[in-house]
């Protein structure tokens, strides 16, 4: 037992001396959380609108105005004819063109119907689908507010929209959760396999072995240390979502700081496991990379809604520990659900790291080659 | 000149009997791209629905029936609960619950008017914006039809105001043509980065640089060796990726194939470049390792290639400005979908180069040949 104490003393010692490694395992992290907290967003803010107005009557100005003063749009141009549409597209002038056509109050009250055309620039797609959406909903309020108040609503069923947890749309609500199951990530499973492979490259994993710890006791000693500063950056982006970035917390603290912390154990077994099968440091970080930090970036839905993946994909995703953090996270964090409803991913994610560490505890070799 | 090659053979030689890494360098990128290209959409279809039906009427299933054929929604379930729409949508089991209140078919013959309530999960704001936007057009579309009927029951003048959209250049809203440009350079830009990054530095952490450090060659000659297999194999991934990209995903490459290559070898250039800057400062590989993850990880999310500029607020806008990767990725979008000819690039090209040769100059200014 001294002889554990004893290296996990000196684990402890090797990362706390190096101070630049101190500094990327605690000043990464946030850094990373506030610079991505701030600039991956999928929200429109002020995007660059071309208005073609064959009409200019008392209705086309209202919605206009309804649009600019949104917050979501700018006018960029006022165009005069069809033709000049291609060419505010091709110069990059707007990305969204609203066409309202002639005569447009005119045929409201007489036909009582007129139309509006929203035309995008495609050629980036996923811009193109939040301007569609954005003009639609905005233009679609003013048709219930304004033509209602007038008396004159259209006929028909009229939809009460409400959205929940996040009625303002902010992709950081979003996000947010996901960079924090990225970050655990990437500082666990990431700087173990790197420290354990070194150990093997440096040689001094063969004064490990011959010493008398049992190859559980170096496991548990080498991963304490990351274990330990996983709690700490928990903490600290956790203040730096809910602070900075005001994501609602909603649910349970305890769940919260419960999930984690299996996260954590699954991706420091995850970090055991590559760094038994690679013998050099560059070997475990080319395993890392693409086992662990490609999946967790693309197959938990952190960036890319998983739902509209090919269904292989989807089933490719189950395996990804990170995909059930983060539905967790976004659960506890947004909506306020409690363990009644998250109970199947953590049983998931227990039943990963339950798996992982004794396949990592059982390939661990006491021999070197 | 000859001790250049010397080192060029040796690093080969190195790559080559290592197999295992061989295998990652050159097929992981490939795996990648096939699965990235795949999982980059933020094309929407199939939205999950809860339909809560307490009217039973020949109008609520007329407009469930809408719904059901529908591309855009799939609904798992409907049921008379009211409950069971914010059950679902806190289970993960649906992105949106529309409400048929009861009367609503009674209300409709009657006063030409019904109110429905839709619930949708804006946890992902993108996504949920998206369903309101489909489950709006599918309500309007069911209304036109409605209108005739109805208004000759009312004697009162309804108002509609029609959206039509139309989406440019790119109607069917593909995202391979827009990812798979930038997923190829993000998968070659890891690749190059982070072995060079690792690569010198590995060379003092097990001492073989002493023997680098006893021969006469020069500081400029050792880094332009290391530099040259690194980008010939960068420029072998990129151009298998290439190939996967063209047979596999219908990508229209309307530009020019050197125009291409001439983009490609100056931006690698700059990447290895960086990795070997990187590694000449750095002590270990694994600090090596983090500070190329830390740089990476910033360059390729700070350049629009999954989320748009246009969406980061203005200071972020400026970094995005000021990173090569977000013009490389924008010229290259161009070049190959667009057939933006050399000339309008060249100026943003030049500047790439002479970034690339400055950070070369560094790293040979930086590298020592003392160990110690």
């Amino acid at each position: 037992m001294r002889a554990f104490m004893g290296f996990i003393r000196k684990e402890f010692y090797h990362i706390f001396r190096d101070r630049r490694t101190m500094a990327i395992l605690f000043l990464m992290p946030l850094l990373q959380l506030i610079l991505f907290g701030y600039a991956i967003r999928n929200e429109l803010n002020e995007a660059d609108v071309a208005i073609l107005d064959h009409s200019k009557d008392s209705v086309t100005r209202n919605i206009t105005d309804k649009l600019l003063s949104s917050g979501h749009f700018k006018l960029a141009a006022d165009l005069e004819q069809e033709s000049e549409i291609g060419q505010a597209f091709q110069q990059g002038v707007a990305r969204n063109v609203i066409v309202f056509e002639p005569l447009f109050e005119q045929k409201l009250r007489s036909d009582g119907q007129a139309d509006i055309q929203i035309i995008t620039d495609a050629s980036d797609p996923m811009m193109a689908q939040m301007l569609e959406g954005y003009t639609t909903s905005i233009i679609q309020n003013y048709q219930q507010t304004e033509l209602e108040e007038s008396g004159s609503l259209a006929a028909g069923i009229t939809p009460e929209v409400r959205m929940l947890y996040n009625p303002e749309l902010r992709s950081s609500n979003m996000f947010v959760p996901g960079l924090i199951a990225f970050i655990l990530m990437l500082v666990c499973a990431f700087m173990t396999s790197i420290t354990l492979s070194r150990e093997k490259e440096t040689g001094t994993m063969e004064v490990l072995l011959a010493s008398p710890l049992r190859p559980m006791q170096i496991i548990i000693g080498k991963v304490l240390p990351y274990l330990a500063l996983s709690l700490i950056n928990i903490i600290s982006v956790l203040i730096v979502a809910t602070v900075l970035f005001d994501v609602p917390f909603r649910g349970s603290y305890g769940l919260f700081f419960g999930l984690s912390v299996l996260f954590i154990m699954t991706a420091l077994a995850l970090g055991v496991r590559i760094s038994v099968t690679a013998k050099d440091q560059q070997t475990a970080m080319m395993m890392s990379l693409g086992s662990l930090l490609f999946p967790t970036v693309f197959l938990s839905g952190f960036i890319f809604p998983i739902e509209n993946m090919p269904a292989i994909l989807q089933y490719i995703s189950h395996a990804v520990p990170a995909k059930w953090y983060l539905i967790s996270l976004r659960g506890i964090m947004l909506k306020g659900v409690g363990i009644e409803y998250l109970w199947m991913e953590t049983l998931i994610l227990f039943g990963m790291m339950v798996f992982l560490i004794l396949v990592s505890i059982r390939s661990f070799k006491i021999r070197l080659e | 000149m000859r001790r250049i090659k010397f080192i060029v053979r040796k690093e080969f030689l190195q790559f080559s009997r290592n197999k295992p890494m061989l295998a990652v360098i050159f097929i992981a990128p490939l795996l990648q791209l096939l699965l990235l290209s795949y999982v980059a959409t933020f094309d929407i279809k199939d939205i999950d629905l809860v339909i809560i039906d307490q009217d039973h009427s020949p109008s609520s299933r007329e407009l469930i029936q809408r719904f059901d054929i529908s591309e855009n929604f799939r609904i798992v379930k409907i049921s008379m609960n009211q409950d069971d729409g914010i059950e679902a949508i806190d289970r993960n089991k649906a992105k949106m619950a529309i409400h048929l209140p009861q009367n609503m078919g009674r209300d409709l013959t009657h006063e030409s008017s019904a109110a429905i309530g839709i619930q949708v999960d804006a946890v992902d704001g993108f996504t949920a914006n998206i369903a309101r936007q489909y489950a709006m057009g599918i309500i309007q579309k069911h209304n036109r039809q409605l209108q005739p009927v109805m208004e000759q029951a009312s004697s009162s003048q309804s108002q509609t105001i029609g959206v039509e959209v139309a989406r440019w250049y790119n109607p069917d809203l593909n995202y391979k043509a827009y990812m798979v440009p930038g997923i190829l350079i993000m998968l070659v830009t890891s690749i190059g980065a982070f072995l060079t990054s690792m690569n010198i530095v590995r060379e003092q952490e097990i001492g073989t640089i002493e023997q680098i450090n006893v021969t006469p060659i020069r500081k400029s000659e050792f880094i332009i060796g290391k530099l040259l297999p690194f980008w010939i194999m960068a420029i072998i991934v990129f151009s298998l990726g290439l190939v996967a990209a063209w047979l596999l995903f219908d990508i229209p490459f309307v530009g020019s194939l050197w125009t291409i290559y001439a983009l490609a070898l100056g931006f690698l250039l700059l990447v290895i470049g960086a990795g070997l800057l990187v590694s000449t400062i750095s002590n270990t590989q694994q600090q090596a390792l983090f500070s190329m993850w830390f740089i990476f990880v910033i360059f390729v999310l700070l350049s629009g290639l999954f989320t748009p500029i246009d969406s980061m607020p203005g200071w972020a806008q400026y970094i995005a400005l000021l990173n090569p990767v977000t013009w490389f990725i924008d010229m290259m979008r161009r070049v190959m979908l667009t057939g933006t000819g050399f000339s309008d690039i060249a100026v943003s090209y030049f500047v790439l180069l002479g970034l690339a040769a400055a950070i070369i100059a560094l790293a040979v200014a930086r590298f020592r040949k003392v160990s110690g």
